[in-house]
C-alpha cells in the first residue's frame, strides 16, 4: 500500500516559486488500479515524480508498505508523459533499458516478445526514436515499462498520443497484463471515459496546486461491455459534474 | 542524409586540392624560382624518398600528435565530466579555466622546456595544453546541456552514477568531445612542427625545417605536403567517427 500524508512540492523557479501540490494526502491500495484525473497544470506529472523516488524535494510523508521511497529497492515501471527514451538508443535497446539496469538476464523472453508484438512495435526494434512517430515513442516507453515486469506501475498519459482505436487495443492490453500481475498502478489521465474504463478508484484533483478534490469508488470497473451500460453513463456523468465544478 | 553530405565534403575536398596544386603549379611556371618548384617535381621526390627518409620523420609526429590526443581526451573528457555534473567541482575549477583559457600556451613553452628539458616530454605537454582545454569546456557544456528530463528514465529505475554516466552522459557528450577534438587538431600540428625544430632529429617539423637549411627546396615542399596530409587524414578520421557514433542524430 502507498501512503501519502500532506505531500507538499514547490519549485523554486529562477525568480518565482511554484506549489505545485498542497498537502495531498490519499492511499492507494496494493493491486489497485487508481487513476488519476484533473485539470492541466494541476501537479499530476508532479506526484509520479514524487513517487517513483525522482524528487526528493517534498514536504509530507509518502511511503510503499511502510517503507520510504527506493527505487533501487523497488522495481518501478514510470512511464513519462514526454516517454523518456534515450535519444542515442534504438527500440530494442530502448525497450530493454529496465532491465540492463536491474542487471537481470538480457535480451529479449518470450514475454517481452509478446509485448512487443502486441504494442506493434515488434518491426521497428532498430530504429532511433527520432524516427518514430510520437505514438511509436509512447508505445516504446509502454513496452520498456511492462517488460521491467514492476511491482509499481506509474503511468502518465500513457495513452495520449494514440489514435482512438490503438487506444483502445492499448488500454486493453493493459487490463490483460494487469489482470495477470494485479501490480499497483498509478494512471494519470485528462480522459474521464478512460479514468472510469481503468480504474478500480478514481482521484479526482483540483486545479492548481492540486490537491485531492474527490476518491470515488469505480461502481463501473471491469463490467462486460462497460461503454454500453446504464451504470457507466450515470457513473460517467457524477464524474464529469465533479471534475468541472469549483471548490 | 548524411552520406549525401559527406560524399559532397569528399568532392569538395579534391576540388579544393586540384586547384591548390594547379595554382601552384602555373605559380611555379610563372615565376621560376628555385623556392617555388614544380608541384610534379614534389611529388616525384615524395615518391622517391618517402620510404627511405620520411616515413621515420611521420611516425614520430603521428606517434605524438596521437598521445596528444589521447591523453588529452583521457585527463580532459572525465575531469570535464565531474565538473559539468558536480556543481560544486565547477564552482572551484571554472575560474581557473577562465584565467588560463585565453593564455596563448605556446607562450609557455620556455617553462616547459627549463621544467622538462628538451625532449618528448615537454613536446607532449605543449600538444596535450593546447588540446586539453577545448575538450575540458567542451565536455563539461555538454553534460550541463543535457536536459534534465533526460535522467528520469535512469533514476526511477534506481540507477547507479556509474550507469548514469555510461548511459547518458558518454553517450551524450561523445560527438560533442570529437569535433572539440578535430577543431583543436590544427592548432595541434602547428605547434608539434615548432616543438619539433629543436631537441629532436625525427618529426615532420625537424626533416622540413632541416630540409631548408640544406637549401634542398624539393625535400622541404615534400615534407609541407606530407605533414599536411598527415594532418587532413588525421581531420578525416575524426570525421568519420563522429559520424559513426552519432549515427542516431
Ligand atoms: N521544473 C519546474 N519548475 C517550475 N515549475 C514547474 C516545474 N515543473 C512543473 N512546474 C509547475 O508545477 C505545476 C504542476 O506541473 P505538472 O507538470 O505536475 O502538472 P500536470 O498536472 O502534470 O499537467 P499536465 O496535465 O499538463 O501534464 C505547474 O503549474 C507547472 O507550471
Ligand atoms: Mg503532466
Amino acid at each position: 500500500m502507498i501512503k501519502i500524508r500532506d505531500l507538499s512540492v514547490k519549485y523554486h523557479g529562477k525568480n518565482n516559486e511554484t506549489l505545485a501540490l498542497d498537502k495531498l494526502s490519499v492511499d492507494i491500495g496494493a493491486g489497485d488500479i487508481y487513476t488519476f484525473i484533473g485539470p492541466s497544470g494541476c501537479g499530476k506529472s508532479t506526484l509520479l515524480y514524487v513517487l517513483s523516488g525522482i524528487l526528493n524535494d517534498y514536504t509530507g510523508n509518502v511511503s510503499i508498505d511502510g517503507r520510504n521511497i527506493d527505487p533501487k529497492t523497488k522495481r518501478i515501471g514510470l512511464i513519462l508523459q514526454h516517454y523518456g527514451l534515450l535519444p542515442w538508443k534504438n527500440v530494442y535497446q530502448n525497450v530493454l533499458l529496465g532491465v540492463k539496469i536491474k542487471k537481470d538476464k538480457q535480451g529479449l523472453d518470450e514475454y517481452s516478445h509478446y509485448i512487443l508484438k502486441k504494442l506493434e512495435i515488434d518491426t521497428l526494434l532498430d530504429r532511433y526514436p527520432k524516427e518514430l512517430s510520437g505514438g511509436q515513442q509512447q508505445r516504446v516507453a509502454i513496452a520498456r515499462a511492462f517488460i521491467l515486469k514492476p511491482d509499481l506501475l506509474l503511468m502518465d498519459e500513457p495513452f495520449s498520443a494514440l489514435d482512438a482505436i490503438t487506444r483502445e487495443k492499448m488500454q486493453e492490453l493493459f487490463l490483460e497484463i494487469w489482470q495477470q500481475n494485479r501490480v499497483t498502478t498509478v494512471f494519470i489521465t485528462h480522459s474521464v471515459d478512460e479514468a472510469l474504463y481503468l480504474g478500480s478508484k478514481i482521484v479526482v484533483l483540483s486545479p492548481a496546486p492540486g490537491k485531492v478534490k474527490k476518491i470515488l469508488e469505480n461502481r463501473c470497473f471491469q463490467l462486460d461491455n462497460l461503454r454500453t451500460r446504464d451504470e457507466y453513463y450515470a457513473m460517467s456523468m457524477q464524474l464529469r459534474e465533479i471534475v468541472s465544478s469549483k471548490g | 542524409m548524411i552520406k549525401v553530405f559527406s560524399k559532397e565534403k569528399w568532392r569538395g575536398a579534391l576540388y579544393g586540392f586540384l586547384a591548390l596544386i594547379i595554382f601552384w603549379y602555373i605559380l611555379s611556371l610563372i615565376l621560376k624560382l628555385p623556392i617555388i618548384p614544380s608541384p610534379v617535381a614534389v611529388f616525384i621526390n615524395i615518391i622517391q624518398i618517402f620510404k627511405s627518409e620520411i616515413a621515420v620523420h611521420v611516425f614520430y609526429s603521428l606517434g605524438r600528435i596521437l598521445k596528444g590526443i589521447a591523453i588529452s581526451i583521457m585527463l580532459g573528457v572525465p575531469l570535464g565530466f565531474i565538473m559539468g555534473y558536480f556543481e560544486k567541482v565547477d564552482k572551484i575549477l571554472s575560474p581557473l579555466m577562465y584565467f588560463s583559457y585565453p593564455i596563448p600556451k605556446i607562450a609557455l613553452l620556455p617553462i616547459i622546456m627549463v621544467l622538462f628539458g628538451l625532449g618528448e616530454a615537454s613536446k607532449l605537454i605543449m600538444i596535450v595544453l593546447i588540446i586539453i582545454f577545448q575538450i575540458i569546456i567542451t565536455s563539461r557544456d555538454t553534460v550541463k546541456d543535457i536536459p534534465q528530463g533526460t535522467f528520469y528514465s535512469l533514476q526511477s529505475l534506481g540507477a547507479s552514477k556509474l550507469q548514469v554516466f555510461t548511459e547518458i552522459i558518454i553517450p551524450a557528450s561523445l560527438s560533442e568531445v570529437l569535433t572539440a577534438t578535430r577543431l583543436a587538431l590544427g592548432t595541434a600540428i602547428s605547434i608539434l612542427f615548432f616543438t619539433e625544430t629543436f631537441g629532436t632529429e625525427y618529426g615532420m617539423g625537424y626533416f622540413i625545417m632541416d630540409s631548408w637549411m640544406r637549401v634542398n627546396y624539393l625535400d622541404m615542399y615534400s615534407g609541407i605536403i606530407v605533414l599536411s596530409f598527415m594532418g587532413f587524414c588525421l581531420f578525416i578520421l575524426i570525421d568519420i567517427a563522429e559520424n559513426y557514433v552519432c549515427s542516431w542524430r
